[in-house]
């Protein structure tokens, strides 16, 4: 390896690295030129950028990175981006808080904007357990019907939302207890085929007469309180309506027993803390407009 | 001869060749790495963080164990849209206890960084058993076993200890408490009731507020603690320890 004397490939006139392996040379072309400079560039690019923005670490000593001459930062820019979209939001977001059914129905534009708003809100929180477009799911109500264990109105939808049911943490949360008449021994387990029975009969689906009548009196003493004296239901206590075809466990005797014997109360968390008002009012918007809202 | 020419020296002996590859590779790594350990603002100051329970560290290795991370991150990023689905953006604090974070960049489903408290306990275990029977359109496995496995707790003392050699402040009382905890946590009517006051007061005096700890029986299952309690109480705290109301997010330390 000598540095004078350049070796040429008398092939090609390229000239070699003047590596010889078993007498085979190794061509040593240059790199191409825009190749080149393109690589210049981006390094010359790499120290523009370490003198704009945030880019060495810390040297020791440092207490902090360099911050860089524009002074970036992404969590102030994604709160600048946060605000700006709450003050385009706001114009007909404060016009909404403030709004009644009846003007949210009359006004069109308002109107579409809380459908829009709630509908692409609902379908990240809610649709998860009520289903895309409120369908619902077994043990998850349905928001398409015209069916509801509480509230069907728009405040109360919207309180619904706000404070949850069952929810721990809200002290405000909607909220009742169905005992586990069997699991906890308040009645036998004969008895609680007997109103499971008692139950099918409110649907005229019981073939076991006399035990529909034998836990008629059960019915009265245990169930009526919440579910009414016709096991029509109480909306104030979120007591499902036990006359219809709606059931929210699934309405076979099997299902019914279960729910008697282990009881149902079933949590919905409140949104009150983790979305912000005009969120929560344009998805009760949505969800009132479903179908079934009054 | 320039020492430019003495490439031929390196490149005929491989094992010179792989040290001077390593000390090359070494300093790019240095350069990212080793300012975290002296930097001030590596990990911002915050109320609320508090080690994992004795479930909930259970349940995150349940977790582990069974790959959420291939489909699931758990970082919010610093992004108008994510800000707007998943709430704040993760903070490094967040993740102090984690050994290891569960950052991740594959989304497959969603981000879990907050899914803690969005939805019940009820609708985590039924997702977890049928995730189609509720989401028509996922496509995540469904993990109905868990329900099936009852919890293998019988090493959590030394897996706490490994946790604290890592720099875990878990107390003396934690380690020895830790299966009574456990029980507190899933089952704290019946077998745990006797140590829920332990747990509460533990867990919550790390935390410096009230409430950190949910405790109740999250499968539905009284009889057993199962890995799906652990992984139902893990899913139902991640995100939600930080108290963000104290939290300064234009303090110029805090600025990233």
């Amino acid at each position: 390896m000598t540095d004078e004397t350049k070796d040429i490939d008398k092939h090609s006139g390229v000239e070699t690295t003047g590596h010889s392996w078993d007498g085979i040379k190794e061509l040593n072309n240059p790199l191409p030129r825009w190749w080149l400079y393109v690589w210049y560039m981006t390094i010359a690019w790499a120290v523009v950028y370490m003198i704009l923005m945030p880019a060495i670490p810390a040297l020791p000593g440092m207490g902090t990175n360099t911050k860089g001459v524009r002074g970036h930062s992404d969590r102030v820019e994604v709160a600048k981006a946060v605000a700006d979209l709450q003050s385009a939001r706001d114009a007909q977001s404060v016009v909404l808080l403030d709004a009644n059914l009846e003007t949210i129905e009359t006004d069109r534009t308002l109107q579409q904007f809380a459908l829009a708003m709630g509908e692409s809100a609902f379908g990240d929180n809610c649709a998860t357990c009520h289903g895309a477009g409120g369908r619902g799911a077994i043990g998850y109500p349905a928001l398409a019907d015209d069916v509801w264990l509480w509230d069907g109105s728009l405040d109360g939808i919207e309180y619904t939302i706000r404070h949850g049911i069952r929810h721990d943490a809200d002290d405000a949360t909607r909220f009742s207890a169905m005992p586990a008449f069997g699991r906890d021994g308040l009645l036998t387990g004969s008895q609680v085929d007997d109103l499971a029975q008692y139950v099918l009969s409110l649907t005229d689906r019981s073939d076991d007469a006399e035990a529909v009548s034998r836990a008629a009196p059960i019915f009265q003493q245990q169930c009526a309180t919440c579910h009414g004296v016709d096991g029509t239901g109480d909306r104030a206590q979120g007591a499902p309506n036990l006359t219809d075809a709606e059931w929210l466990y699934g309405g076979r005797e099997e299902n019914i027993r279960a729910t008697i014997y282990n009881a149902r109360n079933s949590h919905m968390p409140a949104w009150d803390d983790r979305l912000d008002d005009a969120t929560i009012k344009a998805i009760a918007v949505y969800v009132h407009s479903l179908s079934g809202g009054e | 001869m320039s020492i430019m020419n003495k490439h031929g020296l390196l490149e005929r002996h491989s094992l010179l060749l792989t040290i001077g590859i390593l000390v090359v590779v070494s300093i790019g790594g240095l350069i990212q790495m080793a300012p975290l350990a002296y930097m001030d603002n590596t990990i911002e100051k915050v109320d609320g963080m508090r080690p994992y329970t004795p479930l909930e560290l259970m349940g995150r290795d349940i977790y582990i164990r069974e790959g959420c991370y291939v489909c699931h991150s758990q970082m919010v990023r610093p992004l108008r849209d994510e800000v707007e689905r998943y709430g704040h953006y993760s903070l490094a604090a967040e993740s102090m206890y984690d050994h290891p974070f569960q950052w991740g960049s594959k989304r497959t489903g969603p981000d879990l960084a907050r899914v803690g408290g969005k939805y019940s306990a009820e609708w985590q275990v039924d997702h977890l058993k049928d995730p189609r029977a509720l989401v028509p359109e996922s496509v995540m496995p469904p993990y109905a076993f868990l329900a099936d496995k009852k919890l293998n707790y019988d090493r959590i003392e030394e897996r706490l200890r490994t946790e604290r050699m890592l720099g875990v402040p878990y107390t003396d009382e934690m380690i020895e408490n830790a299966a009574g905890h456990i029980y507190a946590q899933a089952d704290p009517d019946e077998k745990g009731y006797d140590y829920l006051d332990s747990l509460i007061e533990e867990y919550d005096g790390i935390a410096g507020r009230d409430g950190s700890v949910e405790y109740r029986d999250y499968d539905g299952d009284r009889t057993r603690v199962t890995e799906m309690d652990a992984i139902v109480a893990y899913l139902q705290m991640t995100g939600t320890l930080v108290d963000f109301s104290t939290y300064e997010a234009n303090d110029l330390s805090n600025r990233r």
